[in-house]
């Protein structure tokens, strides 16, 4: 009992007055070292690269709306973005979870390897572009050329995609619930199996999405671009 | 290469407050273009026998009030001319072609940078707060405008090169990323007796919506057929004296976010862009869709 | 009358016939290795105007002629300090065995300079071998993850290579072995395809913001490099300047790949002659010189063009072919145990000759280097590969240091193009000097 230390209250940061330098430095070095796992920040007002390169168990919260590259290649952290991101939030993610409340910009979780990506809202193109093993979970829909050429990975879509969904894709396994106007080169609707539907089930409740798993559809790769083939009349 | 920046108040009460606004909106996209910067303003306009030029100069100085009285011995009273420095708007009710063409001989250092009703255009190089204050953007007074800030490439940051490019009457176009075909557009209508200044792209597709609104489409539609015949990545933002418009390309590929309240509508490269507006809270945020068609009438 | 007529076209040579026929026979594009192998204007078209009476040479020895060079020095606190302005190219584990990889980072490290990633990712053995380190960050962003970030010494954001500015990368099944795939996060033996534009960015006002991101992650210490192939270099090497990079690479078209279409290694992009010139200039009109740094590379061979790169304006060289070369490719025999072994048997089955070999693609590389099999690897002793390195980057750096000083110069960074002229019309055109023994620069007025 006497040798109970108080828990550092949460550190704010404000961005209005306080330097993204900072805020990052502090977020990468000095929150471990202090002791403080919770961290606010306020008047986002757009800017880019916020939290990005975290590497430490960490609970960011970022009120506001974000630019660029929100919690670009975080690892461990948990960051919140009580907003919208700009382009590439989540991007090359290693572990962790990044939640968006509001909707994401292009190429959200872009070559993302590891963790959870959770967007309340919608995603816009490319999410999930170059995926690599992490994964995401969309509240709305996602724009055309979503899932390119995702290699690892599993992508959650409780509303409808737009165009070209997991061209070229590789081994990445996409859940639709809504429309999908159209399929990429070598993707294919495939039937939903049992292990699919408890991955599904584990997926959404880690997003706090009310769906059922049997309201989607399983979408994956032919695999017939995995090898060059002259006769094969392969899409390039 | 570049930021873009459209607002549009459908408020009356804030067309005096147009310009301020715009400012830091302008000064956001710094980053993106930090080379040189324009800008398009659509105020009350003149009346129907009158048109508007803007007129730039560049580095050279421009005796502008002797310019007035040679344009009125030349063409009659009324003329008129308000002056910014190397920038000017002539205010004329001769017509402005033939003006433009007048000037084109017996003034070479100034550049007609646009004609029309209610726009206004200026560009320069340097820093977007330069020319901000330069020109004093805060005061400005409209109903709509069109900016843009520039990453310049060729070794003369040149004027002519930057953003907005305009045709005909308060037509105006800037443009964030690259098209392919610029060169095969210019050789489509050059033959068809479009007119260009420069080499560079945003031109090209500047003047291949002058072609189409010459031969009697309206914008939409434009843009509509620009889908296939403009190659390349593009977002462009336009204005004409009624209307501000956003459209992007299939890939979408460069940036844009619209805030919209009842008061305005705010369009930039950016959201740190449109973070000081007001009531921006409470305001309806979007991005633009591919291929489809967004526009605002005042 | 009598004995055969052979007469061959200049358009329907052989080497085109050849062409056609595969083409006809496969139904794909032919892919190889290695970078352009037609002439085009190179440094062996430049000359050097040494000491005479009115320029005064160096002596060898005691009157030094410094070669340290640094990179990055714009924004990065951690700049990139060199002993010699040669640098090893960006080439992936993938392409090379890991055991090349860790050959390339021994000798560097003991010649005191850097090794370079590149589309696979970063292996330990280089890590740990290679004292100094550029991270690549390629459109695939194979393997690409923020610990190697953090423990890299800079990071090279590669936009294109001279081998083919436009395209992505490509390794084929036979080399996507079960550590290549897994560093990749590919099936083994997919024929890889790659990405050839950013997934997060497009355009260099994306790549203002994106290099600032890499800033934020690394808490500005580690230089930022961007690396393009030779095209419209000019205006690249402005963009790259204003997005914020510390250092500036551009590959020639002479640059090569382990796996590309012979249609792109041959057809697009400039010679590297052509686009050191374009980039010197578009550093000039910035003003930039000596703030933002240039790295050349591109068919880089020997220490005179090492000295004529220098010349020309680039702070620094980088080799990837010469230094596979130094490794023993296109040898006829590989060492093992300190012995020479013929490995004349392999390249008969690749139906090539060692001299002609451009092979890398099949992962059969007879001297084990552009390899993943586990027995031709094998002929790659790492001690044995590193000391043959080490000994051609003295050997280009002792060159170097010779000119350099032959011009009087007690630095080589002090080589100024005034230093050089052309053998061709073609050279003083591309490189912007005279025409030996005139004054003529063609394309530039009054000269």
């Amino acid at each position: 009992m006497a040798n109970l230390r108080p828990v550092p209250a949460a550190r704010e940061f404000d961005l209005a007055k306080d330097s993204l330098r900072d805020l990052n430095l502090f977020l990468h070095r000095h929150a471990v070292e202090q002791g403080v796992s919770q961290i606010r920040v306020r008047n986002p007002d757009g800017a880019h690269s916020i939290a990005c390169g975290l590497n430490a168990d960490l609970d960011v919260h970022i009120h506001g709306h974000v630019g660029y590259y929100a919690a670009g290649m975080n690892k461990h952290a948990s960051v919140t973005i009580h907003g919208n991101a700009g382009p590439g939030a989540g991007e090359n993610m290693m572990s962790g979870r990044v939640h968006i409340k509001g909707f994401a910009s292009t190429a959200a979780g872009a070559s993302a390897h590891g963790g959870l990506l959770v967007i309340d809202g919608d995603a816009s193109l490319r999410c999930g572009i170059s995926l690599k093993g992490a994964d995401i979970v969309v509240g709305g829909s996602v724009g055309s050329f979503s899932a390119f050429m995702a290699q690892a990975g599993r992508i959650v879509i409780c509303g409808d995609a737009e165009d070209a969904l997991g061209d070229s894709l590789y081994e990445a396994v996409i859940y639709v619930r809504g429309k999908v106007r159209s399929l990429g080169a070598d993707a294919r609707f495939e039937p939903m199996t049992d292990t699919d539907r408890a991955s599904l089930r584990g997926l959404l409740a880690a997003a706090g999405q009310p769906h059922e798993p049997g309201e989607f559809k399983r979408v994956a790769s032919a695999k017939s671009l995995y090898h060059w083939n002259a006769d094969a009349n392969q899409e390039y | 290469m570049c930021g873009i920046v459209g607002l549009l108040v459908k408020n009356p009460s804030l067309r005096n407050q147009l310009g301020a606004l715009m400012v830091p909106m302008l000064i956001g996209m710094t980053e993106r273009g930090p080379d040189s910067a324009g800008l398009a303003v659509y105020t009350a306009p003149v009346s129907e026998q009158k048109h508007k030029l803007s007129l730039y100069s560049g580095e050279h100085s421009v005796d502008w009030l002797g310019l007035l009285e040679q344009v009125r011995e030349e063409f009659g009273p009324p003329q008129e001319i308000a002056i910014h420095g190397n920038h000017a708007v002539l205010t004329t009710a001769a017509d402005p072609d033939q003006v433009a063409g007048w000037l084109g001989s017996r003034a070479p250092a100034v550049a007609v940078l646009s004609v029309g009703h209610s726009i206004d255009l200026y560009k320069d190089v340097g820093a977007p707060a330069d020319i901000a204050r330069r020109y004093r953007f805060d005061a400005l007074r409209g109903t709509h405008l069109v900016g843009h800030t520039r990453m310049a490439t060729e070794s003369a940051v040149t004027p002519a090169h930057a953003h907005p490019f305009t045709a005909g009457r308060d037509f105006c176009l800037v443009h964030n990323g690259s098209l392919s075909n610029p060169h095969l557009v210019r050789k489509h209508l050059e033959p068809l007796g479009i007119e260009f200044e420069t080499d560079n792209d945003t031109e090209a597709a500047c003047r291949f919506f002058e072609w189409r609104l010459r031969e009697g489409d309206e914008l939409e539609t434009a843009v509509q057929r620009g889908f296939s015949e403009l190659d390349g990545f593009y977002t462009f933002l336009m204005g004409t004296d009624k209307e501000l418009l956003i459209v992007r390309d299939a890939f979408a590929c460069k940036p844009a976010i619209v805030a919209e309240t009842d008061d305005y509508v705010a369009i930039a490269s950016e959201f740190r862009s449109l973070s000081h507006l007001p009531h921006i809270a409470h305001a309806t945020l979007f991005e633009p869709k591919p291929e489809e068609i967004y526009s605002w009438r005042i | 009358m009598g004995g055969l007529q052979r007469e061959e076209s200049a358009g329907f040579d052989r080497h085109t016939i050849d062409y056609i026929q595969r083409a006809a026979a496969t139904g794909l594009y032919e892919i190889r290795g290695l970078g352009a192998k037609r002439r085009v204007p190179n440094f062996d078209d430049l000359l050097f105007l040494a000491a005479s009476l009115s320029r005064y040479p160096l002596e060898g020895y005691r009157e030094r002629c410094a070669t340290k060079t640094v990179l990055g020095t714009r924004f990065a606190s951690r700049p990139i300090e060199l002993a010699i302005p040669i640098t090893v190219a960006g080439m992936s584990f993938g392409a090379l065995s890991a055991r090349v990889k860790d050959a390339l980072g021994r000798a560097a490290t003991e010649v005191g300079t850097s090794t370079t990633t590149g589309d696979g990712g970063m292996t330990a053995e280089e890590r740990a071998a290679s004292k100094t380190l550029v991270y690549q960050c390629l459109p695939s962003r194979y393997g690409f993850n923020p610990d190697d970030v953090r423990r890299a010494d800079a990071i090279e954001i590669v936009i294109g290579q001279g081998a083919k500015p436009g395209g992505g990368g490509m390794l084929l099944g036979q080399k996507v072995n079960p550590r290549v795939a897994r560093m990749r996060t590919l099936p083994e033996g997919v024929d890889q395809r790659s990405a050839s534009r950013h997934p997060d960015w497009t355009g260099p006002d994306d790549l203002v913001i994106k290099i600032k991101e890499l800033r934020e992650i690394t808490d500005w210490e580690k230089p930022i490099y961007v690396k393009v192939g030779a095209t419209r270099v000019f205006n690249d090497v402005k963009l790259a300047v204003h997005a914020g990079a510390d250092v500036i690479v551009v590959d020639g078209m002479q640059g090569g790949t382990a796996a590309t279409q012979t249609v792109f290694i041959e057809h697009v992009g400039i010679p590297t002659l052509a686009a050191l010139r374009q980039a010197v200039d578009a550093l000039d009109d910035l003003n930039m010189r000596g703030t933002v740094q240039l790295v050349i590379s591109g068919g880089i061979r020997s220490g005179a063009d090492v000295a004529k790169a220098l010349a020309m304006g680039a702070d620094a060289v980088a080799i990837g072919q010469g230094v596979l070369v130094a490794l023993g490719c296109n040898s006829d025999t590989y060492v093992a145990d300190g012995r020479h072994i013929s490995a004349a048997d392999e390249y008969t089955q690749l139906g090539t000759a060692p001299g002609f070999c451009h092979h890398c693609h099949t992962g059969k590389c007879p001297v084990g280097i552009t390899t993943q099999d586990p027995v031709l690897e094998l002929r790659l002793e790492p001690a044995v590969g590193a000391k043959r390195l080490k000994n051609y980057l003295k050997t280009l750096n002792m060159e170097l240091t010779t000119i350099a000083r032959a011009c009087g110069k007690q630095d080589v960074h002090h080589l100024e193009k005034e230093d050089l002229v052309a053998l061709t019309v073609e050279a003083a055109a591309m490189a912007g000097v005279p025409l030996a023994g005139t004054s003529w620069i063609p394309g530039q007025p009054g000269r």
